[in-house]
């Protein structure tokens, strides 16, 4: 991404945002909630289309791109989304499945040992038969990983993936995003908040502030690093650049105002 | 006030504009979706058989009060012998497509725009683009078609159930000849009768499927979002299907 600006209804989520996911590493992009992480990952997924600048994906300019190109470069990617996003109406083994079915004519045998394969490695095997609303949220989470690495994406995209676990299952989710970066060599990029889980897997980290890249390198670079936007990301304090309040007019003034 | 009133016109513009749209990209992904017969058959069997039991009891309803109305009147002019065909006209031509289509949107219509805007809410469309499949394809095509197709055959049934119920009350109960009954009926119901009600039927068929589809497709993806949608799917397929028959009912005079 290289000059990325972007804005809604108006108001700027990025301007001039630079920022690379290597190929083979993992690269974790983190800040505080609103700094449009996700919105990040839509552009790369090309699901909205930058207002100035470029991305680029294996090589292509994506504003360059027709929507089949498009369609051409997710089937290289996998996505996985916060909720985990699988189809309620499918049971566990047909949504992993699913990218299967879409886009290869494999016979039968063949889709249920690659499905079994990849359910294996994440341990859920055992709950091929299940319907998604028979899963937990970390179980969910781990179902939608299998179908992500189900097609042997090139890139894996992870959206938030801590966000409501549980120690054991947060340790599970963490175990296996390395894992599939060691052992399949995917490219993979982390957006999330939870600075201390991604600092002990990513390879390379930024950090969005203000529409920006306030900060990037290793992760423990960051964490050495003395700029206090950073420290205060970084440490957790709710004391620094970044406020605390959404602006708002005078406390005292507006409480003893007598309208609004 | 004028404000108001361009706004309004300008909303409306618009939004007739976006089903427009999305009517073209629709009918684009139906081909392609009928190659997943699979898919289809299955929304047949969502909106079409599991509304059977609501249409054939409608169905049945009508034609007794339609038997009990149509006799009422024909005794005063001394002609029960036409109930058959009055009862017959009025169900093939104008009750049962429109009845038909109206409870469609209530029970059919009503299930996909919420389907289809909960799995927006829950990015499972977004993540079906992001896995290269085309939601319009694997979801908004199958449930079009499978409206489209059931929508005459529901009427069909309908029909013959409201003549069922018709003759049960003429016949069985105010005794008129189920000779005569039936016979007027086939001598005097026409072929372009029923085409005019199958027209009407598939016609109502593709506005409440892609009323319901489109509003669910477009739904604000939170719950209040996917409420008012479900709402103007009911409002908005009721008030085309008794405006389209209008139209139609003209054209065919």
């Amino acid at each position: 991404m290289r000059g990325v600006d972007y804005a809604v209804g108006g108001r700027p989520i990025f301007s001039g945002l630079d920022l690379q996911a290597r190929r083979g590493r993992i690269t974790a992009i983190m800040g505080p909630s609103g700094t449009g992480k996700t919105t990040l990952l839509r552009l790369v997924t090309a699901q909205i289309a930058a207002d100035r600048g470029e991305v680029r994906v294996f090589g292509h300019d994506l504003a360059t791109l027709s929507g089949r190109d498009i369609y051409g470069l997710r089937r290289r990617m996998g996505m996985l989304f916060q909720n985990g996003a699988l189809l309620t109406d499918l049971s566990v083994f047909e949504n992993v499945a699913f990218p299967l079915r879409e886009h290869t004519d494999l016979p039968e045998e063949l889709i249920r040992t690659v499905v079994l394969t990849k359910l294996q490695s994440v341990g859920l095997r055992g709950a091929a038969a299940l319907m998604p609303a028979e899963l937990s949220g970390g179980m969910a989470r781990r179902v939608a990983l299998a179908r992500a690495i189900v097609m042997d994406p090139e890139v894996l995209i992870y959206d938030e993936p801590f966000v409501g676990l549980d120690p054991i299952s947060l340790g599970v989710i963490l175990r296996l995003i390395k894992q599939m970066n060691v052992v399949l060599g995917i490219t993979s990029i982390v957006v999330s908040h939870d600075v201390r889980e991604l600092a002990s897997i990513a390879d390379d980290s930024y950090l969005l502030s203000g529409g920006k890249v306030a900060a990037a390198g290793a992760p423990a670079q960051l964490k050495a690093s003395d700029s206090p936007a950073v420290r205060q990301f970084m440490d957790g304090s709710p004391e620094g650049p970044v406020a605390f309040h959404y602006p708002a007019p005078d406390y005292a003034g507006q409480l003893l105002a007598t309208e609004d | 006030m004028a404000a108001a009133h361009n706004g309004l016109v300008l909303e409306s513009v618009r939004r007739l504009g976006s089903v427009t749209l999305f009517l073209l990209r629709l009918l684009g992904q139906c081909l392609p979706a009928l190659g997943r017969p699979r898919l289809v058959v299955h929304q047949i069997y969502n909106s079409g058989a599991r509304s059977l039991i609501i249409i054939m009891l409608s169905g049945l309803f009508v034609g007794m009060v339609l038997g009990l109305q149509g006799y009422d009147l024909l005794q005063r002019f001394g002609s029960v012998e036409a109930l058959g065909t009055a009862a017959a006209l009025g169900l093939l031509k104008e009750l049962g497509p429109v009845i038909t289509a109206l409870l469609f949107a209530g029970r059919a219509g009503t299930a996909l725009t919420s389907e289809i805007g909960l799995m927006r809410a829950t990015d499972q469309l977004t993540a079906m683009e992001i896995m290269a499949v085309d939601p319009l394809r694997y979801v908004a095509a199958p449930r079009f078609l499978g409206g489209v197709i059931a929508m005459p055959l529901l009427a069909a049934i309908f029909s013959v159930v409201g003549l069922f119920g018709a003759q049960l009350i003429g016949v069985q109960l105010m005794g008129v000849d189920k000779g005569v009954f039936w016979s007027q009926m086939q001598g005097s119901v026409e072929l372009h009768n029923v085409i005019e009600g199958v027209v009407k039927s598939l016609v109502f068929g593709t506005a409440c499927s892609l009323i319901a589809v489109h509003e669910g497709y477009n739904a604000a993806p939170t719950a209040e979002g996917v409420a008012l949608a479900t709402t103007r799917t009911v409002v908005a397929s009721s008030v085309m299907t008794l405006l389209l028959d209008y139209v139609l009912t003209a054209a065919f005079l």
